[in-house]
């Protein structure tokens, strides 16, 4: 059966392997903004030892291999392992750590500098202002949500797109841990090139739609706040 | 800014419907081998087995060797794979319960149509390698010490010759699996060792063909065992001796037996006589 | 007008600031007190921003203090209007509110609407504010700032880049602000506007306090040779 024909006559387990992604990637999307874009923020706006260090450190961990985080997760979550006792290994929860902790430091390092350049453009109206350090970090934040949106968007793209670390700490379930990438590795691995195709060009439109999404909001949101 | 509590609301419903109720959930994980699941049996004997026990069974496929390391860390609590010296080992490490002959497949050497070795129809898979290497054609290896990598060091052994270990141009480690050795060889125009299973569900065939078979060395047993519980207290025993018992059972033969694409069978079923 | 305390007058003491190697102020003295608006005035790179700043609490002197009637800052009442005012991504009203809620003061509709109105903006409230003109973002910034409610008021070049209209209108502003009690501290190079505004003139010159004095004895009878050149090349220009 063609992916097409798959789409067509919605098929639900496709539908069912396209939601697990969904949920999967923006759950890790959604963490590691949680984490890294305070994080980025508060290393973009203090000065401490080793800083230029850790900032390379973390730029650097941008280009974190895919299968390499995997690898790592794999054996943080074993049973052998130190977190084994959660017995989430094999399940939706592992890759959204697994992706949690790819895009982690992409969304830190891109908003340390968004944060930074900010800050030097604000810094003197916020500090005229009296505002505590808190509501500095978060009054950056929230005008700098435009970029930080695009910032989302490529952490998004970068977790939806990437095989390695789901295929290992997810093992490819059917049904239960199979996502869009894994599905496309395995039916080229098993010569279904045709199928691997459709299924990769219905990846690619789900990221392009999220992405028209996103600048929709962004274009409504421009001229009403911008 | 009145947005931002619900969507994290939002978010973390969606993040907490993931988790499974893992207390009561009847679901165990097998470990088992690409070329048995790429074939398509799981996706055709494990709805029987759910619909007889509600039991669900979540396969991760590795390469056997892998799926073997999968079993001794406790991360699976049924290994079924095809190498029956690890399995063995498995066993007398005290990682596995009991090692259960299942089925048989063969595997058979697959070739370019052109077959620049001239060994095509030929029934003696020593002759056949002896004169892959003689032509220095190529030849892809899984090289991922899966259950199937294996067997073809064992026949290159029964040869008497060791490309592995000489590491010669024509022989290539691709370190993946089946489908992924067939499509190589498809695009180099090379031999490899593949399950009958796997090729005759492989779609890609190109200019490939079966060069030999039919040689009693290409035999292919499977065998499934419990993870050992004494090692891994968290292990479902249960449930994983329950499907165990299923596999084995007249059931469970069957329905192996009923696995047919195009018409043919890929497994043959030998729980009770196999080894 | 006010019972709480003063921070005035503001006294600077052989005050040196550095950037690098460039030396901004140098030694300066002075003391700003209450009273009618004091006017900074001198060529570009006399040092008047960095006074200004300094004056604000934005800048560490390198050498030399500056001090304040009252020592606690934290009831300090001063606000800024910068040469190029920082927009907040949000509306006008919004950019209101958050001066409001920084001062610690309550976000009253009223009081937001009574401030854009002051400025001229009542019809914008709901604009973004990086959308508005120069010279509307210049009496938003207006806005923002008497939304502290400060005793005294920093400008800093306030309509260095706007046309004569815009002009008028943030100089009425800031006359009706002083007018009103607040101390007004302003650094200008538009003579016109020194001698429209000023009660009071500090001139600096290269980094030095020249002459602080009347603002009608300083354009009629200045005391030295460079401020005298400053008003004659301003002047012919």
């Amino acid at each position: 059966m063609s992916a097409l024909e798959l789409i067509v006559s919605g098929d639900a387990r496709l539908f069912a392997i396209v939601g697990l992604s969904l949920i999967v990637t923006l759950s890790a999307t959604f963490f590691a903004a949680v984490i890294g874009m305070p994080l980025g923020a508060l290393i973009a706006l203090t000065r401490f030892p080793g800083r230029n260090a850790l900032i390379v450190i973390l730029n650097g961990c941008m280009g974190l291999p895919p299968v390499v985080v995997g690898l790592g997760v794999f054996l943080l979550l074993s049973r052998s392992g130190p977190l084994g006792e959660l017995g989430i290994l094999f399940t939706p929860q592992a890759m959204i750590i697994a992706q949690a902790v790819l895009i982690g430091p992409i969304i830190a390092a891109l908003t340390r500098q968004v944060i930074e350049d900010l800050w030097a453009e604000y810094r003197d109206e916020l500090v005229a202002m009296d505002l505590s350090r808190t509501s500095r970090v978060a009054t950056l934040l929230w005008d700098a949500r435009f970029s930080l949106m695009t910032i989302l968007l490529a952490g998004f793209g970068r977790a939806a797109a990437e095989v390695g670390a789901v295929m290992i700490v997810g093992g490819n379930i059917d049904g239960f841990t199979r996502v869009m990438t894994t599905t496309i590795a395995l039916e080229t691995s098993k010569g279904n090139l045709a199928l691997a195709i459709g299924l990769g060009l219905v990846l690619i439109s789900i990221i392009l739609l999220i992405n028209a999404m996103a600048w929709a909001v962004r274009g409504w949101a421009e001229r009403h706040a911008g | 800014m009145r947005l931002r509590p619900i969507l994290i609301a939002a978010f973390l419903a969606i993040g907490t419907a993931t988790l499974p109720a893992s207390a009561q959930d009847k679901s165990i994980v097998v470990a088992s081998t690409t070329s048995t699941q790429d074939s398509g049996l799981f996706g055709f004997i494990l709805p029987k087995f759910k619909a007889k026990t509600g039991i669900d069974v979540k396969v991760i496929a590795q390469g056997t060797g892998q799926a073997l390391d999968t079993g001794r860390r406790g991360d699976a609590d049924v290994v079924f794979v095809h190498a029956k010296a690890q399995e063995e080992k498995f066993v007398a490490d005290g990682f596995g319960v009991k090692r259960y002959p299942v089925m048989y497949n063969d595997f058979v050497l697959i070739g370019p149509k052109a077959d620049p070795a001239g060994i095509k129809g030929g029934k003696d898979i020593v002759v056949g390698l002896k004169a892959i290497n003689d032509k220095a054609s190529p030849f892809v290896s899984r090289g991922d010490k899966s259950g199937t990598h294996s067997a073809e060091l064992n026949l290159w052994k029964a040869a008497s010759l060791d490309p592995a270990g000489t590491k010669p141009g024509w022989y290539r480690e691709i370190g993946q699996g089946m489908g992924a050795a067939l499509n190589t060889a498809g695009a180099m125009l090379g031999y490899v060792l593949s399950d009958r299973g796997t090729w005759i569900s492989f779609k890609n065939k190109g200019d490939l063909q079966i060069a030999v078979e039919g040689d009693k060395r290409l035999f292919n047993q499977y065998g499934i065992i419990l993870v050992n519980p004494t090692k891994h207290a968290h292990v479902k025993k249960e449930l994983g001796q329950a499907f165990i018992d299923w596999v084995v059972s007249g059931e469970g033969q069957q329905a192996i037996r009923d696995y047919k694409i195009d018409g043919q069978q890929l497994f043959f079923p030998n729980a009770g006589t196999g080894s | 007008m006010r019972d709480r305390p003063t921070s005035l007058p503001i006294r600077f003491d052989a005050v040196t600031y550095s950037a690098g190697t460039t030396a901004i102020l140098r030694e300066v003295s002075l003391s700003i007190g209450a009273g009618p608006p004091t006017v900074l005035m001198g060529p570009n790179g006399s040092g008047k921003t960095t006074l200004l700043k300094m004056a604000m609490g934005l800048l560490t002197p390198v050498s030399g203090r500056v001090d304040y009637a009252d020592q606690k800052d934290q009831a300090r009442r001063h606000a800024f209007v910068f040469q190029k005012p920082v927009m907040l991504r949000r509306t006008a009203a919004r950019n209101i509110a958050f001066a409001l809620k920084a001062a610690g003061r309550a976000n009253d509709p009223a009081v937001i609407a009574r401030l854009l109105e002051s400025v001229g903006l009542g019809a914008l409230a709901d604009r973004p504010a990086r959308r508005l003109s120069g010279g509307e973002q210049q009496r938003l910034a207006l806005a923002r700032a008497l939304a502290r409610d400060p005793e005294v008021l920093f400008l800093d070049e306030p309509t260095a880049s706007l046309d004569p209209a815009a002009t008028k209108g943030v100089e009425d502003i800031i006359a009706r602000t002083a007018q009103a009690g607040v101390k007004i501290v302003m650094a200008t190079h538009d003579l016109g506007q020194a001698r429209r505004l000023a009660g009071e003139i500090v001139f600096l010159a290269n980094g030095r306090l020249l002459e602080q004095m009347p603002a009608s004895t300083f354009f009629t009878n200045p005391a030295t040779t460079e401020a005298r050149r400053f008003l004659a090349g301003e002047l012919v220009i």
